[in-house]
């Protein structure tokens, strides 16, 4: 690096020292970022008063009251509840799943690729659009699920309108969505292993049960841990397929982490709260993301010496 | 090498033709459903036979609704229109930001510059709201709150991140040898930015845009929170009207299909650097 010191020699009629020139070319970027953390901060300090939007007058500081108050309101753990019911049910079905499915299409050929790429389709789809989808498959007069239901006994099944499938329901939209994602994720990692250890189990005639769960699966790690913890970070603040599919409800069913924290900001007008809401959900996704951005790089740094 | 049974085959053909089922039957019944009108909709039992009509393409194109109750207007062209506008612009801005950001990263290892780099990572893990929220009060403040500029802006936390990381991935595969030959030879910085890095990272520059489009288009909360109702874009705008009196099926259903087709079009386009994209550059495809 030293020795590029002495080339400057610039040419035309741009002169910004070589040491500036980085942060010059970040700057705007930097200045992206800072705006952003503006709000972030005054979120943090919202968390910390009593603010109602109905009350502006009584605003003032009552320091950790929104958060201990947690610990004696039904409604928090509910949202907690449900926000990791819904992220680990997702996540693990869509783990299995799309593992499945990326095993399905390991080999490559004409169909194979075929099918793996209109298997990406719904994960292109806007997800409240996807989620609106499914809200018109399942609606009780004319949806196509609601009959196929009927068909099989279940006459008057309601999906997300019931308090009892509301969750299964937006599962399901969330796995139609979010499973090509681990599945092509995946399904590059697969593509994307050494031979040889395949070829000599085979040679040695290795039961495949056994190359599955002594080769593939602790090869495919990384893959499986990045994939995963992309989707648990996604999952656990998902908004758009619950409140486009059933706003929260039906009653507390599916009050979510973002879902929660919008209806107390926008309803009930109820700031700290909602900020506090978001604070928790913040520090549990910061946990989770430093352990992803770890392996993250680590696949990051494979792929780069790969090219 | 294998030993594959037909036992296996057949297993395998069935197994994947449930998922090719599952995956493609909404999106399939979806189209349908935007050809036919309320009538063969609420048929029992539904049927795939139906005279198709494009009356709800006409209504939504026209913004002219003719029900029982009268003429109706709706404003899902609009809505449409910008869903474009917000992400063609957000994109553009994006990469005016990001391309030499990411270039800055990729070629100089500054003071707090990875520092700088993971912090616009995290944007894209942190929960929407929690920005989004305080955010509402400081546009009214700003006079931003009824501006397409507010949300061009706070649009950047998708695209930004997203064009930032895998960009960087392009201009470090490039050989800093080249770049040197061409300093060497007399040229500036820029002239070297702009003759030599930029076209030789120009298709994965290319990719990391479509891809900031598609996610920028597929946005919600960010527009349900922020956009005033002559804003909304077509994801906030259709669901908008399944509370809507007077519209019928169908033409919800011509709604999403409309407002699907330009991210799967350029999905399927894009296709070879989705997984990268996906994955902001960790697992090539």
């Amino acid at each position: 690096m030293a020795s590029t010191a002495t080339l400057r020699k610039p040419a035309s009629g741009f002169r910004i020292s070589r040491k500036m020139l980085p942060y010059v070319l970040s700057l705007p970027a930097l200045l992206v970022c800072i705006g952003i953390l503006i709000p972030f901060i005054t979120a943090v300090i919202y968390s910390f008063q009593r603010y109602r939007l109905s009350q502006p007058w009584a605003r003032q500081f009552n320091w950790g009251e929104n958060y201990l108050n947690f610990f004696t309101d039904p409604a928090f753990w509910n949202t907690l509840k449900v926000s990791l019911l819904y992220a680990g049910i997702t996540v693990t079905l869509e783990l299995l799943l799309g593992l499945g499915i990326a095993l399905l299409l390991q080999r490559r050929s004409t169909v194979n690729n075929f099918i793996s790429i209109m298997l990406l389709l719904p994960l292109m789809i806007a997800p409240a659009l996807a989620a609106l989808m499914w809200k018109l498959m399942t609606n009780p007069s004319f949806g196509i699920l609601s009959y196929l239901a009927s068909l099989i006994g279940l006459h008057d099944f309601r999906w997300a309108s019931s308090p009892s499938t509301a969750l299964l329901t937006v599962v399901l939209v969330d796995i139609w969505v979010y499973t090509p994602f681990i599945m092509i994720l995946l399904l590059a990692g697969l593509r994307s292993l050494p031979t040889q250890p395949f070829e000599a189990a085979a040679l040695d005639g290795v039961p495949r049960t056994f190359v599955f769960f002594r080769i593939t699966l602790p090869m495919l790690t990384p893959y499986i841990l990045t994939a995963t913890l992309f989707r648990l970070l996604d999952s656990i603040q998902q908004f758009d397929i619950i409140y486009a599919m059933t706003q929260g409800g039906p009653g507390n069913t599916l009050t979510v982490f973002q879902v929660e924290a919008y209806l107390n900001f926008f309803q009930s007008t109820n700031v700290g709260r909602s900020a506090a809401l978001m604070v928790i959900l913040w520090a549990i996704t910061y946990l989770l993301s430093n352990i992803f951005i770890k392996n993250w790089l680590r696949l990051r740094e494979r792929a780069r010496g790969e090219a | 090498m294998e030993t594959t049974s037909t036992l296996e085959k057949t297993l395998r053909l069935i197994a994947l033709s449930l998922v090719v089922i599952f995956f493609m039957f909404p999106i399939f019944w979806i189209f349908l459903m935007s050809f036919q009108t309320n009538e063969t909709i609420l048929a029992i039992p539904p049927s795939v036979i139906f005279t198709p009509t494009l009356s709800n393409y006409a209504a939504l194109i026209t913004g002219k609704l003719t029900t029982a109750a009268g003429t109706l207007d709706i404003a899902f062209m609009r809505n449409l229109g910008n869903s474009i506008f917000l992400s063609v612009t957000s994109v553009a801005l994006a990469l005016v930001l990001g391309v030499p950001a990411a270039y800055a990263f990729a070629r100089h290892k500054f003071k707090g510059s990875e520092d700088i780099a993971f912090t616009l990572l995290s944007f894209r893990f942190a929960p929407p709201l929690l920005v989004l929220l305080p955010l509402t009060q400081y546009f009214q403040w700003l006079g931003l709150s009824d501006t397409y500029f507010g949300l061009i802006w706070v649009y950047q936390l998708i695209c930004l991140p997203l064009i930032l990381w895998i960009v960087r991935g392009y201009f470090e595969d490039i050989s800093a040898d080249v770049e040197y030959a061409y300093r060497i030879a007399g040229h500036s910085w820029f002239a070297t930015f702009r003759k030599i890095a930029l076209p030789l990272a120009g298709p994965g520059i290319a990719a990391a845009g479509l891809l900031a489009f598609i996610f920028a288009w597929n946005n919600f909360v960010f527009a349900l929170v922020l956009a005033s109702a002559d804003k909304q874009p077509v994801t906030v705008g259709a669901l908008a009207f399944v509370t809507s009196s007077g519209i019928q099926y169908g033409q919800i259903a011509s709604a999403i299909v409309l407002s699907v087709t330009p991210t799967l079009a350029l999905a399927l386009y894009a296709q070879r650097y989705l997984v990268e994209g996906l994955s902001l550059g960790a697992v090539k495809g």
